[in-house]
């Protein structure tokens, strides 16, 4: 009896000790998680500190006088010449008449309020309404980048401004008055890139990663699914098979470069294919993703419980039955979700498109897979490296919208798994 | 009820309580020698159903079956008893060659359904399967409806053209698995949500939707509780009318109640075969004794 109390003693000493080991361990992991949590709350903070003014556009509304002696025409009712017509003159005049203080020395620095490509959009509304010739309209404008930075980032050092001090005046002025207003920022997605970042947009890279995307998941999800069946069912066991797979996991694990590298190697320079378009950048991201959906699928056909298959064969269906009626089914989720992950990853690959020639400047929202294109991970690396300080803030306004993107896919996956799982 | 209950008989008792205290002295069973192919009793009938002779099974180097030879009757119940290991599973396995799809397994020796050699080379393994029906250890309905459950065979193998046949095929089948009453109003419910005797009296529903010969049953019960477990054997013996049964089972209980042959394995080796009632009462082989008495198991 002594003996046994003795024990019961050194067993609750030592719970003592087991319990702060458990303790301890629990805190590690609480640790490692609000590390990872601070880190991420951080980054999303950076992102969306910079990049929500990118979602908002800086206007400059101005009531513009068609005045056909001061667009130096000699005849308006010609629309050759009217197409030929100054354009800016107008602008500046307009902008005198409500600046009184400035000088006929200032037209530069009145012109330089207005987007560049003001006068471009003058003339085509004009051409539009001829009969606007002689009269006087109330446009709005798209104000110059320099405008743009210098309203949603006064007195903040990041940014340089790069308005005279005259021109911030007038633009204090203006803003005060109404005539510059901040809206929401419906270029950004309606528009292709652009040097000037008041008129640079998403929607040229969106279009090029869906279509890119689209070449992705048509190839890689039948082609990696069949593998993966053919491996997991069929093929034998012999050292072909194992090198095979072995190499499958190698590839998962291969830096993404490489395989732009192969792409520009075998399908722009032996098969002659066309650079910077969605379907070769397709074919690259489909020879990365492969791996993920191999393995992925593989994992999900092994999680079909044998009892399954067993019962299956045990009433006399064929191994083709036993796949296309029980254990596709079962690891579809499976195969579905390792496949989505996947194509995420795909979407926010940037190297390897980089070397098929996708990071060039493209204004036009391509139509087609053969249209020369870029995607949204490239367009936030151009607009990255871009030094015009106007880019800075859409640069993290792209990465919020691809953000968005890849969260709505990993839910999509996270939705199909609860949606499909069957359990047994 | 066979009154012979050896493992619960108060001279089993007494003895299981002394070994508690007291190892055993006499000669252990293990020792005894099995002299290969050799069996006991009465291992062959006339005119039978499977006609077995020298069968070996080996996984690479083991061997699991040891030159076994057995003739299964027409409408027999026979029940396959022996120690974890002794190699009953693996051998009722290849009754439907359910062991090709294990890669290291070699089957020789001759093994005949109704004469015909069922691994020749010529044999169809679907054929065979839709002529021999297996319900497993633990029942595995599909995750699928009730319906689509006993439907399936029957679909696969093209045994209904039309809505109402395989209508009737399931409600037969569910009838004789004595299922039909409840779960009638239910048929499109997911069979995963019935309880263990209900999924295993639907897995032998699904065995018998294709009018097989033979079902083999490897420990059916030992995963259901004590009613679900006589429901199931009140079935193989309403079954044994019209189909032979091979039923593997760890319960000598069960084996005495349900089968007309009993056949006891060792190490591989088939030690002993003989009317299910001799078995129990007079073994002839001293491992069967010791086997059956509770001494080792």
């Amino acid at each position: 009896m002594n003996n046994q109390s003795e024990q019961a003693e050194i067993v609750r000493r030592s719970l003592k000790r087991r319990y702060r080991k458990e303790r301890r361990f629990r805190s590690y992991g609480i640790l490692a998680i609000a590390l990872a949590l601070g880190a991420l709350i951080i980054l999303f903070a950076d992102i969306i500190g910079k990049g929500h003014t990118g979602f908002l556009k800086t206007t400059i509304t101005l009531d513009v006088e068609m005045d056909s002696e001061r667009m130096y025409l000699e005849d308006p009712t010609n629309p050759d010449e009217v197409r030929m017509a100054d354009f800016v003159e107008p602008l500046i005049v307009s902008l005198a008449k409500i600046l009184p203080d400035a000088t006929e020395d200032d037209r530069d620095a009145l012109r330089g309020l207005v987007n560049a490509y003001s006068a471009n959009q003058l003339r085509n509304e004009l051409t539009a309404n001829p009969d606007w010739m002689g009269t006087t309209q109330t446009i709005t404008f798209l104000a110059n980048s320099n405008v743009d930075v210098y309203v949603k980032h006064k007195g903040d050092d990041a940014y340089s401004i790069k308005l005279s001090e005259q021109q911030q005046a007038w633009v204090d002025e203006l803003q005060e008055r109404g005539v510059i207003e901040t809206r929401f920022n419906d270029v950004f997605f309606t528009s292709g890139d652009s040097r000037d970042p008041a008129r640079a947009g998403v929607l040229g890279a969106i279009v090029g990663s869906l279509l890119t995307m689209f070449v992705t998941l048509v190839l890689s999800f039948p082609i990696g699914v069949a593998g993966a069946i053919y491996l997991e069912e069929f093929a034998p066991k012999n050292r072909f098979t194992d090198f095979i797979e072995v190499n499958i996991n190698n590839l998962a694990a291969v830096p993404s470069i490489i395989f732009g590298l192969l792409g520009l190697a075998v399908f722009i320079n032996l098969f002659g294919m066309p650079r910077s378009v969605p379907f070769v950048g397709g074919l690259v991201l489909t020879l990365m993703t492969l791996p993920t959906i191999i393995i992925s699928s593989r994992a999900a056909i092994q999680s079909v419980p044998p009892s399954i298959r067993e019962a299956a064969e045990g009433i006399g269906a064929s191994k083709m039955q036993v796949v296309l009626h029980h254990v596709l089914p079962l690891a579809m989720p499976g195969m579905l979700t390792g496949s989505i992950i996947g194509m995420a990853q795909a979407l926010g690959e940037t190297a390897p498109l980089l070397l098929i020639g996708m990071v060039a400047f493209i204004v036009e929202v391509p139509e087609g897979f053969f249209d020369a294109a870029t995607v949204l991970p490239v367009q936030v690396f151009l607009w990255a490296g871009s030094p015009e300080s106007g880019f800075i803030e859409r640069a993290s306004a792209a990465i919020m919208v691809l953000l968005t993107f890849l969260m709505s896919m990993n839910a999509l996956a996270i939705w199909l798994r609860k949606r499909l799982e069957r359990r047994w | 009820m066979n009154t012979m209950n050896p493992g619960i008989s108060a001279e089993a008792d007494a003895r299981h309580k002394s070994d508690a205290v007291i190892p055993v002295a006499e000669e252990k069973p293990e020792d005894t020698v099995i002299e290969e192919g050799k069996t006991v009793g009465k291992a062959f009938a006339d005119n039978p159903k499977y006609k077995l002779r020298h069968v070996d099974v080996s996984y690479g180097d083991d061997r699991a079956i040891k030159n076994i030879s057995l003739d299964i009757g027409r409408n027999e119940v026979i029940s396959f008893i022996g120690p974890s290991g002794c190699g009953k599973s693996t051998f009722l396995r290849c009754l439907n060659r359910m062991n090709d799809s294990i890669e290291s397994c070699r089957i020789t020796g001759q093994l005949l359904l109704d004469d015909e050699d069922i691994y020749a080379s010529k044999k169809d393994v679907v054929e065979l399967r839709a002529r021999v029906g297996m319900v497993f250890q633990k029942p595995n309905p599909f995750p699928k409806s009730i319906y689509d459950n006993v439907a399936y065979g029957p679909k696969i193998h093209g045994l209904a053209n039309r809505k109402a046949e395989l209508d009737d095929i399931v409600e037969n089948s569910l009838r004789k698995a004595g299922l039909w009453n409840e779960v009638k109003d239910r048929l499109d419910a997911n069979a995963t949500g019935m309880s263990g005797g209900q999924q295993q009296r639907l897995c032998i529903a699904r065995a018998i939707a294709v009018s097989p010969e033979v079902i083999l049953m490897d420990e059916p019960c030992s995963a259901l509780d004590p009613i679900a477990t006589a429901r199931i054997e009140e079935l193989i013996s309403e079954m044994s009318k019209s189909y032979t049964i091979v039923i593997v089972t760890h319960s000598m209980q069960q084996a005495a109640r349900v089968s007309h042959r009993t056949a006891y394995f060792h190490l591989g080796h088939l030690v002993e075969v003989n009317e299910t009632n001799k078995v129990f009462t007079s073994p002839q082989h001293d491992l069967t004794e010791s086997y059956i008495t509770g001494r080792f198991g």
